[in-house]
């Protein structure tokens, strides 16, 4: 009971981060931008939040730093590829290999310091439950913000106007301009709400899950959580189970090396990677699946003629 | 006042040679003011990192070593970008060509005779072919989008690589470091004379005056880069999408595999836990200054390979951290991306 118990645990760490970013970048692309910064944007927020929590010495200031860096970093591709109309493709690359570089120039200072680690909450009685309390009640905050924000962009995503004009901008967007919405207004918010939650991404992994600095510790969490919102098919019900189910395999693979069977560690470090590309491969490749939600307008930039 | 952009009724064809000009200018200038914030003379400091590689004999021989895989690889992915493929697991082929390659001196030590060599570099360019013909399979057959399962295979042979060097490939006699054995005799490319410049930067002249040739020559050359800019026009034409994907995929892969074991088998001498130090993504930087074009990709690699010198050159002489390397490429890549807006764009500030 108790293995299960921490077998659960860090099924929920390795999940959260997954869930953080894709849901950023299922509301991004909803709006009809793809934004492949998502691992960039990542790091950004974690170098930044380490930094500012390390400084400070308060971890809630460090999450709020990692958003921040996670938003700043998004306005950059948000203005090259929605003022200035570059690829989207090769803007959201550059924006990797420059976040990447970023954070490893800032975070050099930092390696190998002892962070700031964010507190698990505790609810007396509740928490006290044996095995189901620490489970339900006991996670630290940025566990809650990941689920109620998955919730919150399934509601507003179907329930609402914002909603609404979301998806029109995402579905057709010479339509929406000719409704009178701001397509690239809209576009920038979303590419903002991603860069949020790819920095609160980052500002997990480097308080939560690992509270040090390690440069490139995203280790394509980034890149997962893209194909992660493929594998949701743009519905964020399934991009919850998605974010679970690849957080379980990312954990797997340290229980089952624990266990000292003789599989090579790199075998099991390399299966969520085999793992992405197997979803990929079996969702893409089911059509109907793929055209019942994708936004129709997701890459392609847009000029308003004037 | 707000930027407005008003669309140019044809290309600039000054622009087009004036925005990398213009992307390297705004890099130096914002990397003077990194320089500053990190409290050093940034006149000093640029000079260490663009002028000083070009000072000595040894530092151009150095230049043109880095260079060589960044040109191989580049002309590689400018034929894939041309053609809206979208690969960017460079560094995964370069890791897989560089381990098939180097299987052939590590299972047979003691084989020395000119086919070893020739047998290297094939397997390594077959290597690297093949692992990238998998991401075009799988966008061929599945519809899976390349990008991502592309880059998904960068970490998965490199993992391959970690435990074949730290298991069954490891050398008995090092000291339990992760190494292969060193290779030697005809296990080596030769270098061409004295210095360590070696074969690996004719391969690399080569690649450019071929895929220069068939780009603008050849059918071949005219099919890619009418599917890159209008798949229907091209279906219409008869040319195949798919044979595009799959060729201009085995190309970039079969020149990135080449790029490894030239590595492998030239300045490294053994297989090593990095075989490079992220030539495959920097390559997609070189294939964006070069214009998607192969004589542009050659002056692109030279100027990486500069930067890459330069960080080396900054952190010996100024103790400045050589990551300022990555920021100076990422910062040069997405300056390049926002001026080459003003190829078919005007800006225009404008009163709201």
């Amino acid at each position: 009971m108790e293995a299960l118990e921490a077998v659960i645990l860090t099924i929920i760490t390795a999940s959260t981060p997954l869930l953080l970013a894709a849901t950023g970048e299922l509301v991004t692309e909803r709006s009809g931008v793809l934004n492949l910064g998502v691992e960039g944007m990542m790091i950004m927020g974690a170098v930044c939040s380490f930094a500012a929590a390390y400084t400070t010495g308060s971890a809630l200031l460090g999450i709020l730093v990692g958003l921040y860096a996670g938003v700043a970093t998004s306005m950059l591709f948000a203005f090259l590829t929605q003022t200035l109309m570059t690829s989207q493709v090769a803007t959201g690359l550059s924006l990797t290999l420059l976040g990447l570089g970023l954070s490893g120039l800032i975070g050099e200072g930092f390696t190998g310091l002892p962070g700031e680690k964010l507190e698990s909450i505790h609810i007396p009685l509740l928490t006290d439950i044996p095995f189901i309390g620490p489970i339900l009640f006991g996670q630290d905050i940025l566990v809650y913000i990941s689920l109620a924000l998955i919730a919150a962009v399934s509601y507003v995503l179907f329930r609402t106007r914002i909603g609404l004009v979301i998806n029109a901008v995402g579905n057709n967007h010479h339509s929406a301009h000719a409704l009178g919405y701001g397509v690239i207004r809209v576009r920038y918010a979303c590419i903002a709400f991603g860069g949020a939650c790819s920095g609160l991404a980052g500002a997990y992994l480097a308080l939560a899950y690992t509270p040090q600095w390690i440069e490139n510790m995203s280790a394509g969490r980034g890149w997962i959580a893209l194909a992660l919102v493929v594998f949701s098919t743009w519905l964020p019900g399934r991009l919850l189970i998605g974010a679970y189910l690849f957080g379980t395999v990312w954990i797997m693979g340290l229980y089952v090396q624990g266990l000292g069977v003789g599989i090579p560690s790199q075998l099991l470090s390399s299966l969520p990677y085999l793992v992405t590309i197997v979803v990929l491969v079996i969702i893409s490749g089911n059509r109907s699946l793929i055209r019942m939600n994708t936004p129709a307008m997701i890459g392609q930039p847009f000029a308003p003629e004037r | 006042m707000i930027l407005r952009l008003e669309r140019r009724s044809q290309r600039s064809t000054l622009m087009a040679f004036l925005s990398p000009v213009l992307a390297i200018g705004i890099t130096l200038a914002l990397g003077a003011i990194m320089f500053v914030a990190l409290g050093f003379d940034p006149g000093e400091a640029l000079y260490i990192y663009f002028i000083d590689p070009l000072t000595s004999a040894w530092s151009i021989e150095e230049v043109i070593v880095k260079a060589a895989p960044l040109i191989l690889i580049g002309v590689g992915l400018a034929v894939c970008y041309t053609a809206n493929v979208w690969n960017i697991g460079a560094e995964g082929q370069l890791t897989m060509g560089a381990l098939i390659g180097a299987s052939i001196p590590i299972y047979f030590p003691d084989w020395q005779s000119p086919l070893v060599l020739i047998l290297m570099l094939v397997l390594g360019i077959a290597g690297g072919a093949l692992f990238a013909a998998i991401p075009a399979f799988l966008k061929n057959r599945f519809s899976a989008n390349e990008i991502l399962t592309s880059l998904m295979l960068v970490y998965v042979a490199q993992l391959l690589l970690d435990w074949l060097i730290r298991g069954p490939w490891r050398d008995p006699d090092g000291y339990n470091f992760p190494q292969s054995i060193l290779f030697e005799g005809w296990q080596v490319i030769p270098p061409l004379g004295e210095g360590r410049v070696h074969i690996g930067a004719i391969f690399a002249i080569v690649a450019v005056i071929i895929v220069a040739f068939m780009m603008g020559r050849t059918l071949r050359g005219f099919e890619i880069r009418v599917v890159g800019t209008s798949p229907r026009a091209g279906s219409f034409a008869g040319f195949k999408g798919k044979r595009v994907v799959l060729f201009c995929f085995m190309l970039s892969g079969a020149l990135a595999g080449l790029a490894g074991i030239c590595e492998v088998a030239g300045p490294s001498g053994q297989l090593q836990p990095n075989v490079s130090p992220g030539y495959g993504f920097t390559a997609i930087i070189v294939a964006f200054l070069g214009r998607l074009n192969p004589i542009g990709v050659f002056f692109a690699g030279v100027l990486l390979a500069i930067s890459y010198m330069g960080g080396e050159g900054v952190q010996v002489i100024l103790g400045i951290s050589d990551k300022t390397t990555q920021v100076f490429q990422g910062m040069l890549l997405f300056l390049i991306l926002a001026c080459d807006t003003l190829i078919r764009y005007r800006i225009r500030l404008v009163r709201s």
